[in-house]
């Protein structure tokens, strides 16, 4: 049996009373891309943010590296080797794109990711570094939260909608980017609402719908019509 | 001539003010959290600076390499044990928790030290003064405080910019949900950010105490002060905080300059009538 990175069994996850994820099974191999898909509201974010202890859960297993993680605050997760690109960017405004870059190294875990090398990825972020974050473009922040995460050198990485209000031709970059960067033995899960987009760069997919994993499986196994049906629940 | 002197004595006060500010600067900056109890724990700093000084028969000048690391550390526990079970996106109950700290402070010292009016002696440094030109004496302990207040501001704006502490405590500022899953430990930054708070409130408290008399009773108006100089400042700008604080002492010496009994009253006018005319202070922080 497959080594797993990151396993969860019966995930739920609660904000105040309301329960956004029912029971969620998932698994992940060293290495693949897996693609979170949904519509809004299906529980793909909340997920994630699940995942790195920022949502309160339940669960009888969420288990990253051969380790528990189920209940652990999230700059522990973090220390662990999970790292997240959030919805919407979420650069610190009062820190300058190069500030962004070195808090994202807080947890000093070794491995190859440093300024240099984003740096050598990114040059626009060199380019900018002295800028406020919020000084970039839509395009440019996403890279320098993409960056921001990577320098947390992650055996893991969550990446939240990162095609979201971007122009086509920077998406392609972006995922251009992502594509070398998984090269470099990173594990990724996306959570994406461009279905195309997902399906051309995952392994493996899951669809949510209602907070709950409702079709899963590799793009190639998978027909337009199976998961129309699941997307949208008609 | 006597203007002159007055805005400088003014100026100098201005120091003190804004080293009662700095640290409530701080923990809002950082964590939104005003914190009711500053006041009276800049004269809890004063009481344990007195102790201090009394048993150990020092200078309070040296009471702060005793003080100042208790305060820190006090303001560490605080912070970990009470404020941080109050943190949320409701301001409130910080607010009355750190209002119940205030009152039981006050109770507490109280209890502990009467009512009587007490004072750090300071020998010669109350009394040494230069002569400027044109007749004008400056005092060397309100110089004093206005160069520490200088060097508090100036390192606190050093820590905060060009460190990885600073960079943490204005990102958890920034957002803190987002902070955390940088790897940082919100609480414990927290705490050290409460540390760094009533270690300054501790020289502020010293000084206080060699320069006035002080009692138990006297915190919420040193609160009122720093809250002043905050805002006439700006919210979050630490300059601004001492440039607030320099406007609020020279509004009340010149006010005492004209009676005596409107030198608190007047620092109050000139508030209000910042306030009205702009009301984000003079360096707010923008995002």
């Amino acid at each position: 049996m497959p080594f797993k990175l990151l396993e969860t069994r019966g995930l739920a996850a609660f904000y105040g009373d309301f329960q956004a994820l029912f029971g969620v099974d998932f698994q992940i191999e060293p290495g693949e891309t897996i693609a979170v898909i949904g519509s809004n509201g299906a529980g793909k974010s909340t997920f994630l943010k699940s995942l790195v202890g920022l949502v309160r859960t339940k669960a009888e297993t969420v288990s990253f590296d051969g380790q528990a993680i189920w209940g652990k605050p999230a700059y522990r997760i973090i220390a662990q080797g999970i790292s997240l690109v959030p919805e919407g960017r979420r650069l610190f405004p009062s820190l300058t794109v190069e500030e962004n870059l070195s808090i994202g190294a807080y947890s000093r875990r070794k491995g190859p990711w440093n300024l240099d090398a984003l740096y050598t990825v990114f040059p626009v972020l060199k380019e900018k570094r002295k800028l406020p974050g919020t000084a970039l473009s839509g395009g440019q922040q996403q890279m320098a939260a993409l960056g921001r995460a990577l320098m947390a050198n992650p055996k893991l990485l969550l990446c939240d909608e990162i095609s979201l209000g971007l122009a086509p031709i920077v998406i392609r970059e972006i995922y251009e980017q992502l594509e070398k960067i998984t090269s470099n033995e990173t594990t990724v899960i996306l959570v994406e609402q461009d279905v195309k987009q997902a399906m051309a760069v995952a392994d493996r997919v899951y669809c949510f719908r209602e907070g709950r994993v409702v079709l899963e499986g590799r793009p190639s196994d998978l027909g337009r019509e199976q998961i129309t049906k699941a997307y949208f629940g008609v | 001539m006597d203007l002159a002197a007055a805005l400088l004595d003014g100026v100098l006060l201005g120091g003190l003010y804004a080293l009662f500010a700095a640290g409530l600067s701080l923990i809002f900056g950082v964590m939104r959290l005003v914190n009711i109890a500053h006041g009276d724990l800049i004269l809890l700093s004063a009481f344990v600076a007195l102790t201090v000084t009394s048993c150990f028969s020092i200078h309070p000048l040296f009471s702060l390499f005793l003080v100042v690391p208790l305060m820190a550390v006090l303001g560490y526990a605080l912070q970990r044990a009470v404020f941080n079970r109050t943190l949320g996106n409701d301001i409130l109950p910080p607010l009355l928790v750190s209002f119940g700290l205030s009152v039981f402070l006050q109770n507490a010292l109280l209890q502990i030290f009467r009512a009587d009016s007490q004072r750090l002696h300071a020998g010669p440094l109350e009394t040494w003064h230069l002569d400027l030109p044109f007749g004008i004496t400056m005092g060397a302990l309100p110089f004093l405080m206005f160069i520490v207040a200088v060097l508090v501001i100036g390192g606190l704006q050093l820590l905060l910019y060009r460190t990885g502490l600073g960079r943490a405590l204005r990102s958890v500022s920034d957002d803190g949900e987002i902070a955390q899953v940088m790897g940082i430990n919100n609480a414990h930054l927290y705490g050290v950010a409460m540390a760094i708070s009533l270690a300054i409130v501790s020289v502020a408290g010293v000084f206080l105490g060699i320069r006035a008399n002080f009692d138990p009773s006297i915190g919420p108006t040193r609160l009122i002060f720093a809250f002043e100089a905050i805002i006439i400042g700006g919210l979050g700008d630490l300059w601004g905080t001492l440039v607030g604080g320099v406007i609020l002492g020279v509004a009340q010496t010149l006010g005492a300059r004209i009676n005596p009994g409107y030198q608190i009253l007047a620092g109050h006018l000139v508030f209000l009538a910042i306030l009205t005319v702009r009301p984000q202070g003079f360096f707010p922080r923008t995002r």
